[in-house]
C-alpha cells in the first residue's frame, strides 16, 4: 500500500513538474526580455540564496538531533577512545570552518545580488590575505597530521608479547571462521592447498605436517577475553573481503596470497556494553521499530522478527560477491574466566580430524 | 582540413569547403561538432546512470519490496518486482563507471575542452582534428560497449567500479565477472585510448596554437585547468590501461600478476604469487588523480563563470593557477589513501595521509578565493552562475570531511562505509555535475546559438540544490553508524534497523532530484530548437569565444583571428564606463595591465 501511495505521490509531482514547465513556456512568450537574469531574478534567487543558507545550518541541526543516536557508541578498544578523541576534534574543525565559510559564500551572494547600475568593486589580489589562508590551513592540518601519524603508529605498530592473544581470522565467501593458537600460542602453518584434506574438515587450511597446528581451535563465533591484546593474522581464501569491527575502531583487509594484521585491546565487555545507556536507548528504539515490522509479518500469515539483543558485530566491508551483505560473525567479549571455560569446551584440530 | 593553422591565407579555402551531412554532423573534425557530439553522449550516459541510482536508492529504503518499474525495467533480474542482490551489486558497479568516466571525464572534460580551447585560446580548431574526431568516436564505441555489456545473460560487471581482483578476475566468484566484465576491460581500454588522444591534441593546441598576445599568464582559468587535466589524464590514464591488460591476462591467458592461493567453489585455482594489492595500485594511480581529472574542469568553469557573473576579477588569478599545478602534482602522489587498510605496510599509510592532507591547502585557497571574488560583486544570479555558487559549496561540505577520511588513523572506522559514499559524491559527483550543468546553461548560446529557458533554470538549480544536500548530507551518519557501502539491504544486522528511516528520506530526495533532471532535459532539448536567439556576448563576458560570430563556422572567426591584449578579467576597471573589456581591447594610453 505504502509503494502504490509513494507512485501515486511521483506521479503527482511529475504532472505538476510538467504544469510549471507550461506555465513557464508561456510566460516566457509574453515577456519581451530576454535570458539574462534581470534585477528580479537577482533580487529573488540572491533571497532564496540566503534561505539556502539557512536550510544548510537548519538540516545540519536536525541531523544531529534527529540522527545523533544512530552513531556508533564509545569504543570498546583501548586504542579507540584516542580515535574518538581524534575524530571529535577533526570534526570540531570541520564544524567551524563549514559553517564560517558556507555562511560568508551565501552570504555575499545574498548580500551583492545584482543591481543595474551598479559597479562591482574591482579587486584582483591582495598577498597578504592569500598568506594568511595558506598558512592558516597549513598550520591546522599540521597539528591534525601530527596528532593523526602518532596514533596511526601506536595503533598499527604490532608487538607480540607472552600476554597477546593470536587469532586468525579466515574470511571466505561468504562467511568468517577464527582460528585460535591452542596451547602453545603458535599457529600452525595453512595454506588452501590442504583445505580439501580429511573430506573436508580442515576447514582454514592448516597444515597436518605442522605440529603447532594440531593444538589450533577453529571455531565460527569470535570471543575475546577482556583487557588482553588480540592480535588478528587475516587470509582470505578466495576473493577480498574486509574484517570490519566498528565498535572496537578496527579494519583490515583480508587478501588472499598474503597474511595480514590488526591488533587491538577489548576494554568492554558483551555484558557491560548492553548495560551502556547508549546501547540501552538504540536496542530499545530497534525493538520498537522491529515489533511494528512484525505486526505487518503477522498480519500477512508470516513469523514475526525476534528482539534484538546487543552483540558486537564483524562484518564484511569489502565487496565479495552476492552475499557481501550478509557476511558476518558475532563478537564476544568475556571476562579471562568466562573465555578460558569457553576455549575449553571446542574441539582442537587434532580432535577435529580423528 | 586536417590541419588549420593560424596562417590567414590559408582559411580562405576552409570556409568553401564543401560539407555533407556525414562529414558535418556525423563524422565532423570541427572542434565545435565534436564538443556537441561529447554533450549529448555525456548527457545520453548520464541519463542511464542517475537512472540506475534510483534504482538501488529504491531497493535501499523499502529492501526486498516489489515494485513494479523494477520488473519493468529490469526483467528476470527483478523477479515478481524485487531486485536480485547479485543486480543490486551490477547496479552500483555500472553507475560509478559510467558516472565518474562517461558522464564527468569525457562529458564534460570532452564537451569543454573541445568547445573552449580554441575558441577561448583564439584558434581555428584543435591541433588535429583527425585525432580529435577519431578520440570521439572512440569514446562512442566504448559508451555502446558499455551499454551492451547491460544485455549481456550473466549479467554486466558487478565487481564495485573499482573492480578489484580476485573478485572482477574469478566468473566463480559472481556472475557478473564472466562475459560482463570483459566488455567492461575491453569498454574502457578503448575509453582510456579514447582519453589519452583527446588530452594530448588539447595540450598540443594549448601550448601551440594560442593567438597573438594569449601567453600563458593571460590564459582564461577554464583553459589551465583543461590544460592541467589532460597534463594529469596523459600521466595517469597508461598506468589503467596497463592494470586492465594485465587483468584481461589474468582472466583469459592464465597468468598471476594479481591473483594467489585461491580455493573457490571446491577447487584450488593454479594461481601462484600475484597480489590483488598491486592491482590496487595500479587502479589508485588513475583512480586518484581521476578524481581531480573530474573536478578541475568543472572549477574551471566556475573559475570563468563566477567572475563573469560577478562582474569582478578572479581573486587571485596567479594563486589560483599555483593552487591548480599544486592540486594536479599532489594527485599523483595520494593513491595510496584509497589503501590505508588494504594490508599495504602501514608506513606507507604515514606517507599518503601526509601527501594527502597537503591537498586541503591549495584547495582551501580555491574556496576562500571564490569566496572573496564574490564579495563586493555585482552578481548577475543566472542559472550557470548559481550552480557554480553551488559547486563551491558542496567543494566545500564533501572537502571537508576529506580531513576524516585522509587521515589513515580515521580512516579504520569509516572506510568503505556510506561516509565515503557522501563524501565523494559531494565533493567530485555533485561538485562536477553542477559544474556540467554550470558550462551548459553559460555556453549554450554559444553551442546553440539560442538561450536556454532561465525560470526553468531556475527551478531546476533549486530543487537539485536543496535534493543534493538532502541526499548526501544525512548520508554521513549513515556512515559513521558503521554501515558499509555496497550492502544490498543492512535487514541482515538487525543493528542497522534504526536506519531504516533515513534510508527513506534520502531515497525521497533522490526521486525528486531525479525528477528535477528531467525539467533540464525539456529545457535543453526545447531550447536547443525553440530558444531565443542570442546575443553575441550575452553574459558581457571579457574571453575571446563570445568575439567569434554566433553562427559556427569552420575557423571560428572570419577574417584574422582576434589578438589579446590583456588578460581576461578586466571587470568593472576603474575608470571604464562598461563594466566588462574583452581581451582583444587594445589597452588605453596610460592604463597598467593589472594581471597577479
Amino acid at each position: 500500500m505504502t509503494n502504490f501511495f509513494i507512485f501515486i505521490g511521483l506521479i503527482f509531482i511529475a504532472i505538476s513538474v510538467w504544469q510549471l514547465t507550461k506555465i513557464f513556456e508561456l510566460s516566457q512568450t509574453k515577456k519581451t526580455n530576454n535570458q539574462v537574469a534581470d534585477d528580479k531574478d537577482n533580487d529573488f534567487n540572491g533571497k532564496m540564496m540566503f534561505a539556502f543558507l539557512i536550510f544548510i545550518y537548519v538540516l545540519t541541526i536536525y541531523s544531529f538531533l534527529a540522527y545523533g543516536d544512530v552513531l556508533l557508541p564509545k569504543a570498546a578498544s583501548e586504542h579507540g577512545s584516542t580515535y574518538d578523541n581524534l575524530m571529535w576534534i577533526s570534526f570540531a574543525i570541520i564544524f567551524f570552518v563549514q559553517t564560517v565559510t558556507q555562511g560568508a559564500l551565501y552570504y555575499f551572494s545574498y548580500k551583492y545580488r545584482g543591481q543595474k547600475g551598479r559597479k562591482a568593486f574591482f579587486y584582483s589580489d591582495n598577498d597578504k590575505l592569500e598568506m594568511i589562508w595558506t598558512v592558516i590551513p597549513a598550520v591546522v592540518l599540521a597539528v591534525l597530521i601530527l596528532f593523526g601519524l602518532y596514533t596511526w603508529t601506536d595503533i598499527m605498530t604490532v608487538e607480540e608479547n607472552d600476554e597477546s592473544l593470536i587469532v586468525e581470522l579466515y574470511a571466505q565467501q561468504f562467511n568468517w571462521k577464527a582460528r585460535y593458537a591452542g596451547e602453545d600460542g603458535v599457529l600452525g602453518d595453512a595454506n588452501i592447498r590442504f583445505l580439501q584434506d580429511f573430506n573436508g574438515k580442515n576447514l582454514v587450511g592448516i597444515d597436518a605436517t605442522d605440529p603447532n597446528g594440531f593444538d589450533d581451535i577453529v571455531v565460527q563465533e569470535l570471543h575475546l577475553p577482556l583487557g588482553r591484546e588480540v592480535i588478528f593474522k587475516m587470509r582470505s581464501q578466495d576473493v577480498l573481503h574486509s574484517a570490519y569491527m566498528p565498535h572496537f575502531r578496527a579494519q583490515m583487509n583480508c587478501v588472499p596470497g598474503m597474511i595480514t594484521e590488526f591488533a587491538y585491546t577489548p576494554i568492554t565487555t558483551t555484558e557491560q556494553m548492553r548495560q551502556d545507556p547508549d546501547i540501552i536507548s538504540k536496542v530499545k528504539k530497534i525493538n520498537k521499530i522491529r515489533s511494528e515490522n512484525s505486526k505487518e509479518l503477522i498480519a500477512n500469515g508470516e513469523m514475526p522478527l525476534d528482539p534484538y539483543v546487543f552483540d558486537y558485530i564483524l562484518l564484511c566491508n569489502k565487496i565479495c560477491g552476492v552475499s557481501h551483505y550478509n557476511m558476518q560473525m558475532k563478537i564476544i567479549v568475556e571476562t579471562t574466566e568466562d573465555f578460558n571455560k569457553w576455549i575449553n569446551d571446542q574441539q582442537s584440530f587434532a580432535e577435529v580430524i580423528q | 582540413m586536417s590541419t588549420i593553422t593560424n596562417n590567414s591565407h590559408e582559411e580562405d579555402h576552409g570556409h568553401h569547403h564543401k560539407e555533407t551531412f556525414i562529414t558535418k554532423y556525423v563524422f565532423s573534425q570541427d572542434h565545435k561538432m565534436i564538443a556537441k557530439q561529447y554533450l549529448i553522449t555525456g548527457l545520453f550516459m548520464a541519463i542511464i546512470g542517475i537512472l540506475m541510482s534510483l534504482l538501488f536508492r529504491l531497493q535501499l529504503a523499502w529492501p526486498e519490496k516489489p515494485f513494479w518499474i523494477l520488473e519493468t525495467l529490469l526483467g528476470k533480474w527483478a523477479p515478481d518486482g524485487v531486485m536480485d542482490p547479485n543486480v543490486y551489486l551490477a547496479l552500483i558497479t555500472i553507475h560509478g563507471t559510467i558516472m565518474v568516466f562517461f558522464v564527468l571525464t569525457a562529458g564534460l572534460s570532452g564537451t569543454f575542452s573541445n568547445l573552449l580551447i580554441p575558441l577561448q585560446i583564439g584558434a581555428r580548431d584543435m591541433a588535429t582534428g583527425l585525432l580529435n574526431m577519431i578520440a570521439y568516436w572512440l569514446f562512442f564505441l566504448s559508451s555502446i560497449i558499455m551499454v551492451a555489456s547491460l544485455f549481456v545473460e550473466a549479467g554486466p560487471a558487478a565487481s564495485g567500479w573499482t573492480i578489484y581482483p580476485p573478485l572482477s578476475a574469478l566468473p566463480q566468484a559472481q556472475p557478473g565477472a564472466g562475459l560482463g566484465m570483459t566488455l567492461w576491460l575491453v569498454s574502457m581500454a578503448i575509453f582510456i585510448a579514447s582519453s589519452l588522444l583527446g588530452s594530448l591534441n588539447y595540450i598540443v593546441t594549448v601550448i601551440n596554437y594560442r593567438t597573438k598576445g594569449m601567453s600563458f599568464s593571460r590564459l582564461p582559468l577554464t583553459i589551465w585547468a583543461f590544460f592541467v587535466t589532460a597534463l594529469i589524464g596523459v600521466v595517469s590514464f597508461p598506468v589503467l590501461l596497463s592494470a586492465v591488460l594485465l587483468l584481461i591476462m589474468d582472466r583469459s591467458f592464465g597468468t598471476s600478476f594479481f591473483l594467489s592461493d585461491i580455493f573457490i567453489q571446491g577447487e584450488v585455482l593454479h594461481y601462484q604469487g600475484g597480489s590483488p594489492v598491486l592491482f590496487e595500485h595500479l587502479f589508485w594511480f588513475l583512480g586518484h588523480p581521476e578524481v581531480y581529472i573530474v573536478i578541475l574542469p568543472a572549477l574551471g568553469i566556475t573559475s570563468e563563470i563566477i567572475a563573469t557573473n560577478s562582474r569582478k576579477p578572479i581573486f587571485g588569478y596567479r594563486a589560483m593557477i599555483a593552487s591548480i599545478l599544486a592540486i594536479a602534482f599532489l594527485s599523483t602522489i595520494v593513491w595510496g589513501h584509497h589503501m590505508f587498510i588494504s594490508g599495504m605496510n602501514p608506513f606507507l599509510g604515514s606517507v599518503f595521509t601526509f601527501t594527502t592532507l597537503l591537498i586541503a591547502i591549495p584547495s582551501a585557497v580555491k574556496a576562500f578565493n571564490y569566496i572573496t571574488t564574490l564579495w563586493k560583486g555585482n552578481l548577475q544570479l543566472n542559472p550557470a552562475m548559481l550552480f557554480s555558487i553551488a559547486l563551491v559549496s558542496t567543494f566545500i561540505t564533501g572537502g571537508l570531511t576529506g580531513i576524516i577520511l585522509g587521515d589513515s588513523t580515521l580512516d579504520i572506522n569509516v572506510h568503505d562505509t556510506y561516509f565515503v559514499v557522501a563524501h565523494f559524491h559531494l565533493v567530485m559527483g555533485i561538485s562536477s555535475l553542477y559544474g556540467l550543468f554550470a558550462g551548459v546553461y553559460h555556453w549554450f548560446p554559444k553551442m546553440f546559438k539560442r538561450m536556454m529557458n532561465k525560470n526553468l533554470g531556475y527551478f531546476h538549480f533549486w530543487v537539485t540544490a536543496i535534493c543534493a544536500y538532502g541526499v548526501f548530507f544525512p548520508m554521513h551518519f549513515i556512515g559513521m553508524a558503521g554501515l558499509p557501502r555496497r550492502y544490498y539491504t543492512n535487514t541482515a544486522f538487525p543493528y542497522f534497523d534504526d536506519l531504516a528511516d533515513i534510508n527513506i528520506l534520502i531515497t525521497v530526495f533522490a526521486l525528486i532530484a531525479g525528477i528535477a533532471q528531467l525539467v533540464f532535459l525539456y529545457n535543453f532539448i526545447h531550447s536547443m530548437f525553440y530558444g531565443k536567439k542570442t546575443e553575441q556576448n550575452p553574459w558581457k563576458s571579457n574571453t575571446l569565444e563570445w568575439t567569434a560570430p554566433i553562427k559556427h563556422i569552420h575557423g571560428n572567426w572570419e577574417g584574422e583571428i582576434p589578438h589579446v591584449h590583456r588578460w581576461a578579467y578586466d571587470y568593472s576597471k576603474p575608470g571604464n564606463k562598461e563594466d566588462f573589456i574583452p581581451q582583444h581591447i587594445p589597452l588605453k594610453k596610460g592604463e597598467e595591465e593589472l594581471q597577479h
